[in-house]
């Protein structure tokens, strides 16, 4: 038994398939139409894997007027749309309805211009994460929004959750590397948001589009910031004895004035999966981990890491681990990003993604701890210590279901914990359908329903990616 | 008559009544920006000053919050006491509106008040973690949070700071913070014209120096020879060397000079709050936003149009102060020299021009519809600070 909850179909729109397949047929090619039941399967759920629902049809439109044209279609049928990157959600946030088309992005895949002296690039919306970095990094630049899925995951859906990762202590997240997108509108409108520009002309609607799920549009096109790569960048590791050791040497950190470009966490059960499966040379005896990641020239990162290390001595550091060679970094940072699919290989597992105050991380962690040990579960806990956005990753046996409605409870109660600890229920992986219910834990009807009357000046119909984000009850209108 | 609550639920009591007599409201904080956006005539005004106090402070969490209200020289001495700052250096109003009221963190919120190291550190609606705000129904709602990662629920937050309080009034609200850098030194290279100056700049921004603010100050703006300045923020070990390192970047440009700490700190805050262009108070001054490169052939173009204008580039070339004197035609000018990619805020001019020209860069009809539409989806009947973007909005 799922616990949650799908809205039922609409017996109208299932009637009326073949009379819209036709329709989406007349305006895309063949190859752009995806109709039958073994190839929907391929977009059936995304990295929420527990839940799927085949889509009515898949449509993977080439060009900004191929996008329009589906959705100004299905906006005139009263057809959902839910619309898709590379579906790496982790919350479900891609997962289709039976009476939606899906949307996807993956054929807007190109690069359409670079442009160094004002450090942007123009890219389609489908493009990968990684792809931007991989085309600019000959020439010293680099896009810095780094989801853990960077190698998958598309602009297209690091915009719709304002995707963050490693090193966004330093370089923030997806809107903040972002200064405008083309996008259309549920009625197949085509609008241009922003540009090269730092600051917005009116209402900062590029703010309200970022991180908004796929609610109010589909982006096809973003410009988006370069960076300079820094001249070197050295992490070291650092082993505890206790997580609260070294949550506080986090702080610590933090309190000399000193921000790191990255500060990630694991414990000991995140520590043995991630060393079993890349070999990173992680230190197994002890309780937790930190790697704390510095930039700059070889001259400054050493005086860097002499001001870190004597902080990590204070808090009574057992491991101390520099980096010695580019190769020794990568492995280290090998171990971390692939820290759920190692995990994966051991087990299923479901990762939360709440956002604590950093001085709140020892006390959630030790609660994470006893939450799930209270369902006979296992956790390990991987997580951007700088910024508070904890990964509890959730042990559990998919193919019990008993097992899977106790893991969805442990998650369920550690999102609570989140909120009632001064944080939120999604740092970075979004609400998706994964945290729906669990909204109203964190804000109010009338907060709710201010964010509802907002969604609604852009989708009045709730067409679009419709089940996502807000409960099922209590929806209003335009 | 003004209304000064002193508590949020006040304020709240306030909108609602003036929503159902209909009366419109005025948001003010300090009253220092007042003159920005279109000039407005309401039946009340609803005050934040009554509002006042750092409510949380976390140093070790690079946070804080703050009613609305309370002065940002309160909070910025609150921060400098942890040696912490507001990182986007947010700019002073009062040197181009006059006026000796203290600057209130809400207005700062509300206007998006952010300085030169934007480029580095972020927008004010880039650090702006949280909202606390009483919309047009008298409904205290909040979005965001105290944390830096948060996609939950759509994000309220960003659409309010800049919004000059046309969608709520403001009653608290949480930024994160910085540590204050360790020594901070700024390279000056002289005599470049617009076009070197903003080749300068990119070289600079595209170096991995970290150059935290990058402005031009063209000839006879601010001093007789055109200053070109580049500053350096971080831990005294690391200036030495990236000053010397940014100067071998910079040296087709020609050779630097270095001034440093509080000589470096005065040029930025006058930068910041654009000394140079503020007198004589009644030019007509301008802030136009570009892509970089495009900033000199802008300023060519307006020199074409027979514009008689002083600039001054800040962000590597990507805003652009003009001054010039108080014309309906100029509006004409500087809109048209933008090409297309870019857009122009009236900032400083007579009532009566920012009540009959366009304050705001026009937007496309799709825009505006958006925009009319989120606006009514806060406030139904247009009572907070009704027209101050838009006419009739």
């Amino acid at each position: 038994m799922s616990s949650i909850a799908f809205p039922t179909p609409d017996p109208a729109i299932l009637a009326r398939r073949d009379d819209i397949i036709a329709g989406l047929a007349a305006l895309l090619p063949p190859e752009c139409l995806v109709t039958s039941e073994d190839e929907r399967r391929a977009f059936e759920t995304d990295a929420l894997t527990a839940y799927r629902r085949l889509p009515l049809a898949v449509a993977l439109p080439r060009n900004t007027a191929e996008v329009a044209a589906v959705m100004a279609f299905c906006h005139r049928e009263g057809v959902k749309i839910v619309p898709r990157g590379a579906g790496t959600s982790l919350a479900g946030g891609a997962i289709p309805q039976e009476d939606a088309v899906v949307i996807g992005v993956s054929k807007l895949n190109r690069i359409l211009s670079v442009d160094y002296a004002n450090r942007t690039a123009r890219v389609e919306a489908g493009v990968t994460n990684l792809s931007i970095s991989d085309a600019v990094m000959p020439d010293g630049f680099f896009y810095a929004p780094d989801p853990s899925s960077q190698l998958a995951c598309t602009i297209a859906g690091n915009i719709g959750m304002n995707s963050g990762g490693a090193h966004c202590l330093k370089y923030g997240v997806t809107i903040n590397n972002i200064l405008g997108v083309k996008m259309v509108l549920i009625d197949g409108t085509v609008v241009d948001i922003g540009g090269q520009a730092l600051d917005p002309a009116g209402l900062d609607l590029l703010g309200l589009i970022v991180g908004s799920e796929g609610q109010l549009g589909i982006v096809t096109e973003a410009t988006v910031r370069l960076l300079r790569l820094a001249e070197g960048a050295r992490p070291v590791l650092f082993g505890f004895d206790s997580s609260e050791a070294a949550g506080e040497c986090v702080a610590a950190i933090i309190g000399a004035g000193i921000v790191p470009v990255a500060m990630e966490f694991m414990d000991k059960p995140a520590i043995e999966i991630c060393e079993a499966f890349a070999k990173a040379g992680y230190p197994l005896d002890v309780e937790a981990m930190l790697i704390v990641e510095v930039e700059g020239s070889e001259e400054e990162m050493e005086a860097q890491l002499a001001r870190i290390c004597e902080i990590a001595r204070r808090y009574g550091v057992k491991v101390v681990k520099e980096s010695r060679s580019a190769t020794e970094t990568a492995l280290i940072w090998k171990g971390r990003k692939s820290a759920f699919g190692a995990t994966g290989r051991v087990a299923d597992y479901i990762c939360m993604d709440g956002t604590v105050p950093t001085s709140q991380l020892p006390y959630v962690l030790k609660r994470t701890g006893e939450i799930v040990a209270s369902y006979g579960l296992r956790v390990a806990n991987v997580f951007h210590a700088g910024d508070g956005n904890m990964h509890p990753l959730i042990l559990y046996n998919v193919n019990d279901p008993a097992e899977q409605a106790k893991a969805e409870a442990a998650g369920n109660d550690i999102l609570r914990l989140c909120v009632d600890a001064g944080g939120c229920l999604t740092g970075e992986h979004g609400v998706g359908i994964e945290k729906r219910d669990l909204m109203r834990h964190q804000f109010s009807e009338v907060d709710l329903t201010q964010q509802m009357r907002v969604r609604a000046v852009f989708d009045g119909r709730w067409l679009l990616n419709p089940a996502k984000v807000f409960p099922l009850d209590g929806r209003i209108a335009a | 008559m003004t209304i000064v609550p002193t508590k949020e639920a006040e304020a709240a009591e306030a909108v609602r009544a003036a929503q159902s007599s209909r009366r419109t409201l005025s948001i003010e904080g300090g009253g220092t920006r007042l003159a920005f956006g279109r000039p407005i005539q309401t039946d009340d005004t609803l005050s934040s000053k009554g509002l006042s106090g750092i409510t949380r402070y976390e140093p070790a969490e690079l946070v804080f919050s703050a009613w609305a209200g309370t002065p940002v020289a309160e909070i910025e001495a609150a921060l400098d006491e942890k040696g912490q700052m507001l990182p986007f250096e947010p700019m002073d109003h009062r040197t181009i509106y006059g006026g000796s009221g203290a600057p209130t963190i809400g207005g700062i919120a509300a206007t998006g008040a952010s300085g030169p190291r934007r480029i580095q550190a972020g927008a004010a609606r880039d650090l702006l973690l949280g909202v606390r705000f009483v919309n047009g129904r008298g409904e205290i709602v909040k979005s965001g949070g105290r944390v830096m990662k948060n996609v939950t629920g759509l994000d309220l937050v960003k659409v309010n700071c800049g919004a000059h309080g046309t969608l709520g009034f403001m009653t608290e609200v949480t930024f994160k913070v910085l540590p204050k850098p360790e020594r901070t030194l700024t390279l000056i290279l002289e005599d470049l014209d617009d076009e070197r100056a903003v080749q300068a700049m990119s070289a600079a921004l595209g170096s991995p120096f970290s150059v935290s603010a990058a402005a031009h100050l063209p000839a006879d703006v601010g001093g007789a020879r055109a200053r070109t300045a580049l500053r350096l923020e971080h831990f005294a070990e690391s200036i030495t060397y990236r000053a010397r390192e940014l100067a071998k970047v910079l040296s087709a440009f020609g050779r630097a000079r270095e001034i440093e700490d509080d000589e470096s700190r005065a040029l930025w805050r006058a930068i910041r709050d654009v000394d140079a262009l503020a007198q004589p108070k009644d030019d007509m001054l301008w802030r136009v936003s570009v892509p970089p490169t495009q900033a000199p052939a802008l300023l060519a173009r307006l020199r074409q149009a027979g514009l008689s204008f002083r600039a001054l580039l800040d962000w590597g070339g990507g805003l652009i102060w003009i001054a010039c004197t108080e014309n309906a035609a100029a509006s004409t000018v500087v809109r048209e020299a933008l090409g297309g990619d870019g857009h122009a805020t009236l900032m400083r001019a007579s009532d009566a021009l920012r009540a009959s020209l366009d304050v705001f860069q026009p937007q496309d009809a799709a825009l505006m519809k958006l925009t009319a539409g989120i606006k009514a989806s806060f406030d139904p009947d247009g009572i907070l600070n009704p027209g101050r973007m838009y006419a009739g909005l």
